[in-house]
């Protein structure tokens, strides 16, 4: 799993949006009052004949960071992350990164964002067909004009480094499903861009593809931290990859915060639906639920683990010792907490901070 | 009259047209004003036309002149280039050696000449005036009548206006051809680059392609088997087209066709026009396999 302690230098920039608003429709410009004065996403689609695509949307994108955007399908967030790049352009709002309004570039400032700035991997792979592997992952850096004698070892690297060696003359049709997707994210990190936007990137995989080459972006952006956002309309890979998650829903956002933070407090009804299938062994971390160090010279439990672990994992550890407790420590690497088995069954059963409503539920299934 | 309308009065009988006089009038107004307008910029016209007679003859002389060995080895090769095939070549050889035989070598010379450069020509206009059409809808709603009525208007009624402004010879013969080929290479350029899936288009835009980059780089290549279809049609309508043309002084198979049809000479028009059948099977597998090996990629799937 990610370690989350993720340092980012002081002087990168993440991406901020501001009270963005989009709606389709050819008189957009007309309704964008109405519609920040209140007027809802129904009333105006009826009334109107416009969609709302986004309302009031504010989310800071940490850099060097993962940041997933989750939602149904119809929720608008391949809309939202289409922004980003400037491929569809806001009714209002602003989307800044290091200072620039995305939506104020003139063509010439956007095309040269998009060249050096940001890279994008699609859902149905959009690689060229008529272009060999090696070709389309050097695609960005041909458009950019850099010469092939330089181009083809970085491209070369890049394929080496998703595990495509020896395909590289291959055409994107002669390769399955995850290999393609494989070819879009060596494209995408070829540009060596800060930004790199996934749109449901993995969503046309099979489950165990899916699980693989979320292992790989995990592993690249270990040592690449870039600032990416990711789509996605699964939660389980929202909880497995991202830093911090945003849901949206109807165009509008729910709740931010890390997975954590959305497994234990959802903020409304529709979140808790959500987040009630989740595995919360692979959410919630030791440190979240740990119980403060004892007072006085109470010896420590000789097992130590990191605040990072999660409690399957920690169960796992306390199971193969043997022992009952151990002692948790704090990102600076000195004990923090201690947890015991206890602690955490309960925490994976149900939640740390209980939901009534649920626990009766379970009792009156029981009955 | 009034029998044949059950004794209606005349106005409901037949529809009220305009009076003889005024049509006369009309009629001769128009032809008389365009002939005026002609004859006034006739040495301009010629001077258009000049450098199109000039290729026209210059590669009927290429191809009449030449010793026949060396233009049927030139062909062949050309088509085992395009399509790598030796099937197609050995077919194509046996095609030529057959209208060779039969006397037809020289008029076939003629006609190839005429349709390699009524197919250049509807190539060069048609590939740019598609790619247009493919960028702009306005462009597309005002040209796709303009086309309908280049396709559908009978070949001989704008063999008029074209007789009318560059006399009888190759020329007009090579434009009434362009007119009638044209069509087919403008609407599926418009076409395969409207089909150019969209997720690519958009991945292009993500890496900041600009559209030079694009029409090169996706479109183009990407709407190859379409605009190569385009190709292969336009071809082929211009050997359809020939024919007609003769009327106007073209030369070759077509004009023996014309004299044939004149004069019931049976065997003589079939012959030429098998020659002509011949030759547009050479250029259709030609030209579909070499559409097709452009396309090797698409080929291999990975299962």
């Amino acid at each position: 799993m990610t370690d989350s302690t993720n340092t980012a230098p002081k002087e990168r920039s993440g991406i901020e949006i501001r009270n963005l608003y989009k709606i389709f429709g050819p008189n957009a410009e007309h309704y964008i009052e109405a519609v920040q004065n209140g007027m809802s996403k129904d009333e105006l689609n009826d009334k109107h004949n416009h969609v709302l695509g986004l309302q009031n949307i504010n989310l800071e994108l940490p850099p060097g960071q993962i940041s997933v955007i989750m939602g149904l399908s119809g929720s608008g967030k391949s809309t939202l992350i289409r922004h980003i790049n400037g491929l569809i352009m806001p009714t209002s709002g602003e989307i800044l990164y290091n200072g620039r309004d995305v939506m104020k570039m003139t063509p010439d400032e956007l095309r040269e964002f998009r060249r050096h700035e940001t890279a994008m991997v699609f859902q149905k792979f959009a690689l060229l067909p008529h272009r060999t592997i090696l070709e389309n992952t050097r695609y960005g850096l041909d458009i950019q004009g850099i010469d092939t004698a330089k181009s083809n070892p970085i491209a070369r690297r890049w394929i080496d480094r998703v595990g495509l060696s020896g395909y590289e003359d291959y055409y994107p049709n002669q390769l399955s499903g995850g290999m393609q997707q494989r070819v879009g994210l060596a494209r995408a990190l070829a540009n060596d861009a800060d930004i790199l936007l996934m749109d449901e990137a993995f969503s046309a995989l099979d489950p165990l593809i899916r699980m693989d080459m979320q292992k790989v972006l995990l592993d690249l952006q270990a040592e690449l931290k870039k600032t990416i956002v990711f789509i996605t309309h699964d939660l389980d890979e929202a909880l497995r990859l991202g830093d911090t998650i945003a849901i949206l829903r109807d165009g509008k956002v729910e709740q931010v915060g890390t997975g954590q933070e959305i497994v234990l407090h959802p903020a409304n009804d529709y979140i808790a639906e959500f987040v009630r299938e989740v595995n919360r062994g692979r959410v919630i971390r030791a440190a979240t639920v740990a119980t403060p160090l004892p007072e006085g010279d109470t010896p420590l439990p000789k097992l130590r683990l990191k605040g990072a672990t999660t409690l399957e994992l920690a169960a796992r550890k306390l199971a193969e010792r043997d022992v009952r407790n151990a002692t948790v420590l704090g990102k600076d690497g000195r004990p923090m907490g201690v947890i015991d088995m206890h602690t955490m069954l309960t925490a994976m059963v149900t939640p740390a901070t209980v939901d009534d409503s649920e626990d009766e539920d379970s009792e009156e299934d029981a009955a | 009259m009034a029998s044949s309308c059950w004794g209606l009065p005349e106005l409901i009988c037949q529809f009220p047209a305009l009076p003889d006089k005024t049509l006369r009038l009309m009629r001769m107004g128009i032809d008389n004003g365009f002939r005026g307008i002609v004859r006034h910029y006739s040495d301009q016209i010629d001077a258009a036309t000049r450098p199109l007679q000039w290729f026209l003859n210059t590669l009927e002389n290429a191809f009449t002149n030449t010793p026949w060995f060396i233009v049927l080895a030139v062909i062949l090769t050309v088509v085992w280039l395009a399509s790598r095939s030796i099937k197609i070549v050995i077919g194509s050889a046996i095609g030529m050696c057959l209208i060779g035989v039969f006397g037809l070598w020289e008029d076939t010379m003629t006609t190839l000449a005429m349709v390699a450069v009524a197919t250049m020509i509807a190539i060069a206009l048609g590939l740019p005036i598609g790619i247009l059409a493919a960028r702009s809808d306005r462009f597309q709603s005002v040209l796709s009548p303009i086309l309908d009525v280049m396709q559908t208007m009978p070949s001989f009624v704008y063999l008029i206006p074209v007789v009318v402004i560059f006399g009888i010879g190759k020329v007009p013969g090579v434009i009434a051809v362009v007119i009638y080929a044209v069509p087919p290479m403008i609407r599926l350029t418009n076409l395969g680059i409207r089909l150019v899936d969209k997720e690519v288009i958009e991945a292009a835009d993500a890496f900041g392609a600009n559209s030079r980059q694009k029409l090169w780089g996706v479109q183009l290549p990407l709407s190859l088997p379409t605009i190569m279809a385009g190709v292969n049609q336009t071809i082929m309508m211009a050997l359809a087209m020939v024919v007609v043309a003769s009327m106007v002084g073209v030369g070759g198979l077509g004009k023996n066709v014309l004299q044939a049809i004149n004069n019931q000479f049976f065997t003589i028009g079939f012959l030429n026009g098998f020659a002509l059948v011949a030759i547009a099977i050479i250029f259709d597998r030609a030209s579909q396999a070499f559409g097709k090996r452009l396309q090797k990629h698409s080929e291999a799937g990975h299962d």
